[in-house]
């Protein structure tokens, strides 16, 4: 289940969203930002069919209702349901306010990694190269390293890239940045968090934007 | 249309080499009774279009065991590790679509739709090899149409004419997936007379469909049940 730094960095995205938002939520940390928003302050989306999703207690479980991660969800009042070709009319076609996504890597031109990785027998790219292309304003989450300790925010990813579209707003565990201009913006320290820190854990080369 | 009795006889139709497509999104609108009863027929060379392709052992898995398929079309493999072993391996084909991208072609093979652009890969690994044009001075990606000679999907409820209405997010990619195949075969939870189903609602016009049983496979919060 979810531990305390990725709780962090979901709690965090859900600052960013604003009333009456559409927002999409990918699998992983972005899932937890739902614990995050306030009830009715936005609309969630998501890709396999439905616009209102909600939180569902153990006794209102329905099996035909999930997310894209396949787990089980609630229906907001004023729901709707629609079949795959609608909802990424939807997400294509600029109707979705805001994507929040997990990845693998990120590069100083805030390009993403999230699909594939080399030598990994893993199949699977699901709706995420569609939202990237749609979503009028795109925001990832991520932990700033990998288990190993190596740094995920690149110079440019090495993985092969999900979009050539640049991401709004990078959250991990030690920094918010903003890529603003063609540059990638540190804005903001996560609690506990230090600019020296940040420096020693980032490939890329950001401009130091902290007020 | 006919209301068949098994799924055997509704599925006399598939033929070693045909293209299936198969609705559902994981276990959420599959047609779990049709599936099971596609993997023990004595076909192969199947090229399944299906957002997954089952899970190890399970479902359209099960095919893919018994090396039945010989080329997938889908979005998101990444639950069943045999797709990629069997791919290392050299046995099966895999297309690898965007998830929007599988969708809006299914829909385009159902409207008499050759191919259609779209922006979603442009610059990727996975539109590698495909045309590109610019429009307005953005790039987008020619996409092709895709077509079946069988679909297999699942709906809630069917009237006696063929109508279907669907259930929550079990609709996903099953009425897309009903205008894009010679022969549409169907499961539901129940069939009704002509005329019970609100004409406002009716999803999938009859027109669509070729064959319905009744599921003997449903899910529930604790699983995958018999019934009936």
């Amino acid at each position: 289940m979810a531990n305390p730094i990725q709780e962090a960095i979901a709690k965090r995205a859900a600052q960013e969203l604003e009333q009456g938002q559409i927002v999409n939520l990918g699998i992983g940390i972005p899932t937890l930002v739902a614990n995050y928003v306030e009830h009715n302050h936005v609309y969630l989306h998501t890709e396999n069919g439905m616009l209102g999703v909600e939180d569902v207690t153990e006794e209102e479980i329905d099996p035909n209702i999930v997310n894209a991660g396949k787990f089980t969800v609630g229906e907001a009042i004023g729901a709707s349901y629609f079949d795959s070709a609608a909802s990424f009319a939807m997400i294509r076609g600029g109707h979705i306010d805001v994507a929040i996504l997990g990845v693998l890597q990120v590069d100083e031109q805030a390009r993403i990694a999230n699909w594939a990785v080399p030598g990994k027998n893993i199949i699977g790219v699901g709706g995420a190269m569609d939202l990237l292309v749609g979503a009028r304003k795109v925001i990832v989450t991520t932990t700033h390293t990998s288990k190993d300790g190596k740094s995920k925010i690149l110079k440019e990813c090495n993985y092969p890239i999900t979009s050539t579209r640049n991401v709004d707003t990078v959250i991990t565990d030690l920094a918010v940045f903003k890529y603003i201009d063609g540059q990638l913006h540190l804005v903001e320290l996560m609690p506990g968090a230090d600019l020296e820190t940040v420096e020693a854990n980032t490939e890329a080369t950001f401009v130091n934007s902290l007020k | 249309m006919k209301i068949y009795n098994s799924s055997e006889e509704a599925l006399d139709c598939v033929h070693t080499g045909q293209t299936i497509m198969v609705g559902g999104f994981g276990l959420v609108g599959g047609p779990l009774t049709l599936i099971d009863t596609l993997v023990e027929l004595d076909v192969k060379d199947l090229t399944i279009i299906s957002n997954n392709l089952g899970e190890q052992g399970k479902g359209l898995g099960k095919l893919l065991e018994q090396n039945k398929v010989k080329k997938a079309i889908g979005s998101y493999f990444t639950g069943n590790r045999d797709v990629g072993d069997a791919f290392q391996r050299g046995e099966i084909e895999i297309e690898l679509l965007p998830q929007g991208t599988l969708s809006e072609s299914i829909r385009a093979g159902g409207a008499g739709i050759a191919g259609y652009y779209t922006k979603t890969s442009f610059g990727t690994d996975l539109s590698k090899g495909k045309e590109t044009k610019v429009f307005n001075g953005e790039e987008y990606v020619l996409e092709e149409a895709l077509k079946a000679d069988i679909a297999i999907i699942r709906a809630y409820k069917a009237d006696t004419l063929g109508n279907l209405i669907y259930y929550k997010t079990a609709r996903n990619f099953n009425p897309l997936m009903a205008t894009a195949a010679k022969t549409v075969i169907v499961e539901v939870d129940e069939i009704v007379e002509a005329g019970e189903l609100k004409s406002d609602e009716i999803a999938t016009p009859h027109l669509f469909v070729d064959r319905i049983i009744l599921a003997k496979k449903i899910l529930t919060k604790e699983g995958v049940i018999e019934h009936g």
